[in-house]
């Protein structure tokens, strides 16, 4: 695995990573995908998730994002989100819980059946990520 | 003739004048280097994005089934002027140049017929247009509290740009900023945003790399414009802060420069009414020792 993949992790204000890394697995909407060098050309949206960086034999770092989207390319990846949070500052600040409750504060004032059903798939996400958390 | 004290009093005002011109230049200055590097900061972001919707929009513009924003709705009758400006004035040209070319193209727009409606983001350039379009205003969006800008400010703006949009407020929005080229140099911009407006190339598309989507195109289109409404927004003000300073910075460096030169004439005056004064109470000495 000689080559490396050049990743980007943008936000709206300012780059906040980028370097050249062995694999990241990403969030996608329709399922996680991991990214490596030489990958086919993608546009993807994001789900609430983590995203997982690999880097030669450092432990693998997780970033939680926020929606957003990634664009693979042969030779990069570029993941625009507006929201990243690395696991363990998650973690820390319970910012999680809240938005847990919101969701289901949402849920439970729902009129329509979309505003319903929005509510619901956000309560599912935020209970993977919490389980997710759980285990780093 | 203005008396000695006066002349005193009018170098010591014009003398506090030129300190706090002074004081506001280097303040200006100090934060503009740290708003320069947030516009800058924030650019990969939008071309990115701009990048993505390039080579989306190719594919989708002309088909049918094209989401509203990207396509427009098919009318042109209700424009929506969304127009950025400062919170604060004393930065020269900045405001008014903004509001002057708002100006210009509401009058244009009411001149054919249109019906325009306008947002304001900033208070200055509501205080200078709503004396002519009050009535056209739906909203005043202040930042004045606001020390950085932040994504979540601009993505507040931009929600509330596409409810209206969905709800049928208007068909075309236009953004006025003042686009950061240097200190001495701030361009005023009208950049329209819904429906995006997607530059495309000729023979850009054969080149551009052959993507597969997840999901499909529309989908994700459907995600990104509301986005891309708010990016542009948050770009708009982001250039202006930056405007705003090396407007500031530029106007006030005037300013000292011209109480400089106001106290150096002043005290020329100064001094040469002094010694016509000592002069005249010699000739007055000179005279009465002679008369004896």
């Amino acid at each position: 695995m000689a080559d490396k993949l050049h990743f980007s992790l943008v936000s709206p204000a300012r780059e906040l990573m980028s370097g050249d890394v062995d694999m990241v697995v990403v969030p996608g909407t329709e399922g996680d995908f991991g990214v490596l060098a030489q990958h086919a050309p993608v546009i993807a949206t994001l789900r609430p998730g983590f995203l997982t960086v690999h880097n030669g034999s450092e432990a693998p770092q997780k970033i939680f994002v926020y929606k957003g989207f990634a664009e693979v390319t042969p030779t990069s990846l570029s993941v625009l989100t507006e929201e990243a949070i690395p696991a363990e500052d998650l973690k820390a600040n319970g910012e999680l819980e809240k938005r847990l409750k919101d969701a289901q504060e949402d849920f439970s004032i729902a009129k329509t059946p979309e505003e319903r059903h929005a509510a619901e798939e956000e309560i599912g996400h935020m209970q993977a990520i919490k389980a997710a958390l759980a285990e780093v | 003739m203005a008396s000695l004290k006066d002349l005193r009093n009018r170098i010591d005002s014009v003398k506090n004048t030129q300190k706090i011109t002074k004081a506001m230049q280097m303040v200006a200055a100090a934060k503009l280097r740290r708003a320069q590097e947030a516009a800058e900061a924030a650019r990969p972001y939008s071309e990115r994005m701009e990048a993505v919707l390039t080579n989306l929009g190719a594919g989708m513009a002309g088909k049918p089934g094209a989401p509203e924003l990207l396509a427009g709705n098919g009318k042109d009758d209700t424009h929506l002027l969304v127009v950025a400006t400062g919170e604060r004035g004393l930065c020269g040209g900045f405001n008014s140049s903004i509001a002057r070319l708002a100006r210009g193209h509401a009058r244009g727009l009411i001149a054919d017929g249109k019906t325009v409606k306008m947002i304001f983001v900033g208070r200055k350039g509501h205080d200078v247009l709503k004396r002519e379009f009050g009535s056209h205003v739906i909203e005043l969006i202040e930042f004045g509290d606001v020390r950085n800008i932040e994504f979540s400010h601009a993505d507040g703006v931009g929600q509330k740009i596409i409810q209206l949009f969905e709800d049928g407020a208007f068909d075309v929005c236009t953004v006025f900023y003042s686009l950061f080229e240097s200190v001495m140099t701030q361009v005023p911009t009208v950049q329209q945003i819904i429906p995006a407006k997607i530059e495309v190339q000729e023979g850009a598309a054969a080149s551009a790399e052959v993507y597969d989507y997840e999901p499909d195109e529309t989908e994700i289109l459907n995600m990104l414009l509301p986005r891309n409404v708010s990016i542009q927004i948050f770009k708009a003000m982001l250039e202006n802060a930056a405007s705003e300073q090396g407007a500031r910075t530029t106007a006030m460096d005037n300013a000292t420069r011209n109480a400089g030169e106001m106290i150096d004439k002043l005290t020329i005056t100064y001094n040469r009414s002094r010694q016509a004064q000592i002069t005249t109470e010699l000739i007055e000495i000179i005279a009465g020792a002679e008369a004896l």
